[in-house]
């Protein structure tokens, strides 16, 4: 079989699952950490929350790249907007702006994101702004291509005003959902939650997460299989 | 009263040995000598009032407007030069629309002062510029309350409970001192800056005829920068003038 290493300075994408959820005081952001280039997974343990603010944070799917050169600006301009008010800046001017970049060179952009954060005026909000430069406010948005898989399980498990705990557990189990089908996602689970006492960076690695249907226990190698004596390796 | 310059105040960009710009300091004389304009602060809101001199008996009422709107929840009152007080309401409101396509919500009125300082400043900076004879009374209602700012030909600009500039602005402010404006409606407070308006002009005799011009933002108001309600402007003036009388009888 013919190994390719694929070609290693394609563009790097991000296959990715993104997920942002408000609950009552706040809300969540979600993702998986895996960077692709081709069929090669260039980082297999990615950060794809950026912090804007201390209190707006953005999950980024797409174009490694443009996603960073978007939050590098936007980072820029909220810091100046920050310093000219005199106090931290609102989620919905941060996901403005990023709609602002996203919107008018959208051309030569090819990034969606999530932005999601705590204001004191409106508490937690998330804002979805997808390939085109559309900016739609929303109680949760998921994104990337892993999200796909994801439409029918968040009709079925979201609700209004949840706990701190069930948003989280929620985008946990849903970014492992589309871990599980989504070739293009995979490695870690990271969340970070945002309300009025500040920010909280969570890490799920992948033996944490639930199995789901037709999920094998990882095995640590065939060869303690065979040595623990059982004639049949392949169980079913 | 009118300290003269000799030499040093022939142009804004020359300060005197005793680090004075008299061209500023003669801009503001322009304002002093205008009509009386007065900004409240009251518990819920602003209201903005304007003694607007009338020079000729064939005047239209209501022409001359002196209270502009600057944007959905703030409006500016000017006292000096009415055509310098254009150009500033103009660039304010250019400043609060093309803040809100960037950043996507309405100005805070602190930032739209601020720019307006800015603006007002930038004029006594340069020897091909004159400094605006104009100054401002900016009253907003932004998430963070209600607010209200004065913005003086020299650049400075102050958040203030109660302001007054014009010809009137000394009565004026002593009669805003001594009233409770926590405590206070825009409603109360409409009635009150008529009472201060009519005051403050019924001293200055000199001065015949004037129109009352008020505007108020306010919770009663939605919010939105309006002029006074013909009806509640028409109740003001009256309790004004029975109090005036009641003044005069003692």
């Amino acid at each position: 079989m013919d190994v390719s290493a694929g070609d290693l300075n394609a563009p790097h994408s991000m296959g990715t699952t993104i997920i942002g959820v408000t609950y009552d005081g706040g809300v969540v952001l979600g993702a998986d950490s895996r960077t692709s280039t081709g069929m090669y997974v260039a980082n297999r343990a990615s950060d794809k929350i950026t912090k804007l603010t201390d209190n707006v944070y953005m999950c980024r799917s797409g174009s490694a790249a443009d996603s960073q050169i978007v939050s590098d600006y936007v980072r820029y301009f909220l810091h100046q907007h920050t310093i000219q008010l005199g106090q931290p800046s609102t989620v919905k001017v941060a996901a403005n702006l990023v709609r602002l970049l996203s919107y008018n060179n959208k051309n030569m952009l090819q990034t969606g994101l999530i932005i999601g954060g705590w204001d004191k005026y409106e508490g937690g909000k998330i804002y979805g702004i997808p390939l085109g430069g559309t900016i739609l406010e929303q109680p949760f948005a998921i994104g990337g291509s892993g999200s796909s898989y994801l439409y029918g399980f968040f009709d079925q498990a979201w609700k209004e005003g949840m706990t701190q705990e069930e948003a989280e557990q929620l985008v946990v189990k849903a970014v492992s959902l589309a871990i599980a089908r989504d070739g293009a996602s995979g490695g870690v689970v990271r969340t970070v939650t945002i309300n009025s006492e500040g920010v909280t960076r969570k890490f799920y690695p992948g033996d944490k997460l639930s199995l789901w249907h037709e999920e094998l226990e990882p095995q640590n190698s065939l060869l303690d299989i065979l040595s623990t004596g059982s004639p049949e390796p392949m169980v079913s | 009263m009118s300290s003269i310059g000799t030499g040093y105040d022939l142009s804004v960009t020359t300060f005197s040995p005793d680090g004075r710009v008299f061209q500023i300091e003669y801009a503001a004389k322009a304002v002093d000598n205008s009509g009386t304009v007065v900004g409240i602060k009251c518990k819920d809101g602003i209201v903005l009032g304007v003694e607007k001199l009338i020079t000729s008996k064939m005047m239209l009422p209501g022409s001359n407007r002196r209270i502009h709107a600057v944007h959905r929840h703030s409006g500016m009152a000017v006292a000096g030069l009415a055509a310098d007080g254009r150009q500033i309401v103009a660039r304010a409101k250019s400043e609060a629309t093309n803040y809100e396509s960037v950043y996507g919500e309405p100005i805070p009125v602190k930032e739209l002062a601020e720019r307006v300082a800015s603006y007002v400043h930038l004029c006594t900076l340069y020897w091909w510029l004159r400094p605006f004879g104009s100054g401002v009374i900016l009253g907003g209602y932004d998430r963070d309350g209600p607010q209200l700012y004065m913005v003086e030909p020299s650049g400075v600009s102050y958040r203030y409970f109660g302001a007054a500039i014009g010809k009137g602005r000394q009565a004026a402010k002593t009669e805003i001192e001594k009233l409770k404006l926590s405590e206070m409606t825009c409603r109360q407070g409409v009635i009150e800056v008529a009472k201060i308006r009519i005051y403050g002009v019924h001293d200055e005799a000199k001065d015949k005829a004037f129109e009352l011009e008020m505007s108020w933002v306010c919770d009663e108001s939605n919010r939105q920068h309006q002029k006074v309600p013909d009806d509640i402007l028409e109740e003001a003036k009256a309790a004004a003038k029975a109090a005036l009388e009641e003044m005069d009888a003692d």
